[in-house]
């Protein structure tokens, strides 16, 4: 998450005199006003984030069916999570659609920003919102439209496929393609988004760069490769890491389209915690899995956080 | 006329490709929301007619119809405001408070308070359901527009998104409020929140639409069929109890979305730079 610039676009105005920071009232009554400030937020924090963080590692110690009864079975519901078919099943399914999603939204918003940075591309505005309105319809939504669009008797876009000599047939029910058909539905919702934060990297790299490349005698490939690719890398690491956070945590879609199916074959880690907690009613074990979900998703944050670690220090320094 | 002749002979063979290329990608993108707009206002011996069309031949409004009399959608539109609007209302209050004493008020535990809220965006939603549903129930919340706000009524990345945004404020803005003796609330109210309004519009809307179009929290807080989002309620109508034809589910997604891409609309250009450049990336 970066707002550091290196053009000086943002005016930093010189220290005033006598130190850096203005300094209003006693360093007591300075601390008594910003707790004062964080109250209400940290409130909230604490309660709804921290508080059910360190309940459900309490709960994936518990035999718990939500109706009062918990007992403490120690890593039982651990074992169970790491030995248990089905959720090796839904964490390679996990995978998957990560695997399927990721390369295939972030170089797609990639190519998608490079052609339209030009600002003489005609109907670049056009373009521009029409690639991020999926953004704001619902994955709810968007899979209604494509589950319709892709209906074996009456779907258009089966119709259109199948007078180009291309059967997919009844997708949803078919093991091999569900999982890509719900990972393609995420690409179309999200893939506007990363689209937009590519182009605001590309706006940051200076146009002389190209020009001296140009004068080197770098074509159109060499500039990409040595001049647009490593002064995108952070955007890059950055969509890259928010992407596969997203794909972690696929579930919305998926619920709609095929409830996991056929045969567990899109059932995904999220999908197997709401399924195990609040269908199955299995706490216990439906926390153990949210705790493999939760150290997955901080692995990846911490290579972000890491990342981005040192602009951080600049920009509170 | 010069221009224009520069303009033409700027237009290379590569433009023209570049202009067909996104024309199709365009069309293969909004074909989504073509296909909920023109089938929500298809008769339903055309919507299941073979071969398949995209336009209709005769408009109707039975699916609108229809689908308002299948669920109370007025009520879950109503629902959807007040939720993601309280949402966006409350955590945009809190938020700002608490980025203008991390960024602007020197205090003891700054840092360690900094990097304990970025600690916890890194935690999923999805991880804690479970006992936050239990915390929920035990408030009985459960069912309520506080059970289905409270908890998202401040979050860490907005406060990381607007502490950002403040630090990038000059610090001399707020010096002659400060000398006219302004307490560092007014400081807050009247000096930098004015400065920051694209950025609160920008969090704003995110939060405005991420809330509306969520299914997960709406789907585990209200088991009440009225307490439920238009999103979440679009669900109660497909799956294995309830078949709706085709029309009649586009007709309920053009309602969900219609309030979003509208607003969407006005404000594209504002919206889209904002995310691009006030720190989003």
């Amino acid at each position: 998450m970066s707002t550091e610039n290196p053009t000086a676009r943002r005016y930093r105005p010189p220290a005033p005199l006598g130190g850096r920071r203005r300094a209003t009232g006693s360093p007591l009554g300075r601390n008594a006003k910003a707790w004062a400030f964080l109250a209400p937020a940290l409130i909230i924090l604490a309660l709804f984030v921290v508080w059910p963080m360190i309940s459900a590692l309490r709960l994936s110690f518990m035999d718990a069916s939500g109706f009062g009864r918990e007992e403490f079975i120690g890593l039982e519901n651990y074992v169970t999570v790491f030995t248990d078919p089905d959720v090796r099943d839904a964490v390679l399914n996990t995978l998957l659609y990560t695997v399927l999603f990721t390369p295939t939204a972030v170089i797609a918003a990639l190519a998608l920003a490079l052609l339209l940075n030009s600002p003489r591309m005609p109907f670049r505005s056009f373009f521009r919102t029409a690639l991020f309105v999926p953004f704001v319809v619902s994955f709810a939504v968007a899979a209604f439209a494509w589950s319709y669009l892709i209906d074996p008797q009456v779907g258009l876009l089966n119709y259109w496929l199948r007078g180009m000599g291309i059967q997919i047939g009844n997708v949803l029910e078919d093991p091999r393609l569900a999982m890509p058909a719900v990972a393609l539905v995420a690409v179309w919702k999200l893939f506007g988004f990363y689209f937009v934060i590519f182009l605001a990297g590309l706006q940051d790299i200076p146009t002389s760069l190209y020009e001296a490349a140009r004068m080197d005698g770098a074509g159109p490939w060499n500039r990409f490769r040595n001049v647009t690719l490593p002064l995108l890398s952070n955007t890059m690491a950055f969509v890259l890491i928010f992407a596969m956070i997203a794909a972690l945590q696929a579930f919305d879609q998926i619920y709609v389209m095929t409830g996991g199916g056929p045969y567990g074959h899109t059932q995904t880690l999220v999908m197997e915690i709401y399924e195990s907690g609040f269908r199955k009613l299995d706490l216990g074990f439906a926390s153990a899995l949210s705790y493999v979900l939760l150290i997955a998703t901080l692995l990846l944050s911490l290579v972000q956080f890491l990342f981005f670690g040192r602009k951080e220090k600049d920009l509170s320094s | 006329m010069s221009a224009l002749r520069l303009r033409l002979r700027e237009t290379r063979p590569s433009t023209v490709l570049a202009v067909i290329a996104l024309v199709v990608v365009s069309a293969i993108v909004l074909l989504p929301i073509a296909i909920i707009v023109l089938t929500a206002f298809k008769p339903a011996a055309e919507v299941n007619a073979y071969p398949p069309s995209l336009l209709p031949d005769q408009w109707t409004l039975d699916n609108l119809k229809e689908v308002t009399s299948e669920l109370p959608f007025a009520r879950l539109v109503g629902n959807s405001f007040l939720f993601a609007g309280g949402v966006t209302a409350f955590a945009l209050v809190f938020d700002s408070l608490a980025a203008y004493a991390l960024a602007r008020i020197d205090f003891a535990g700054r840092k360690v308070l900094l990097v304990a809220i970025i600690a916890t965006l890194m935690i999923p939603f999805q991880a804690t359901l479970i006992p936050l549903y239990q915390l929920v129930a035990d408030f009985g919340w459960v069912n309520t527009y506080a059970g289905l706000i409270a908890p998202r009524a401040a979050d860490a990345f907005g406060i990381f998104f607007l502490r950002q945004f403040f630090l990038s404020l000059p610090r001399d803005i707020d010096a002659a409020a400060r000398i006219d003796g302004a307490s560092e609330f007014r400081v807050f109210r009247s000096v930098v929140l004015p400065n920051a309004v694209p950025a609160l519009l920008t969090l704003g809307l995110f939060t405005f639409v991420n809330n509306w179009n969520d299914l997960l929290w709406p789907l585990v807080f209200t088991t009440d069929a009225d307490m439920g989002t238009i999103t979440s309620g679009l669900t109660l109508l497909t799956g294995p109890s309830g078949i709706v034809p085709h029309g009649v589910m586009m007709a309920g997604s053009l309602i969900a979305i219609l309030p979003l891409v509208i607003a969407f609309l006005l404000i594209q250009r504002r919206f889209i730079e904002n995310i691009a450049t006030t720190g989003l990336k």
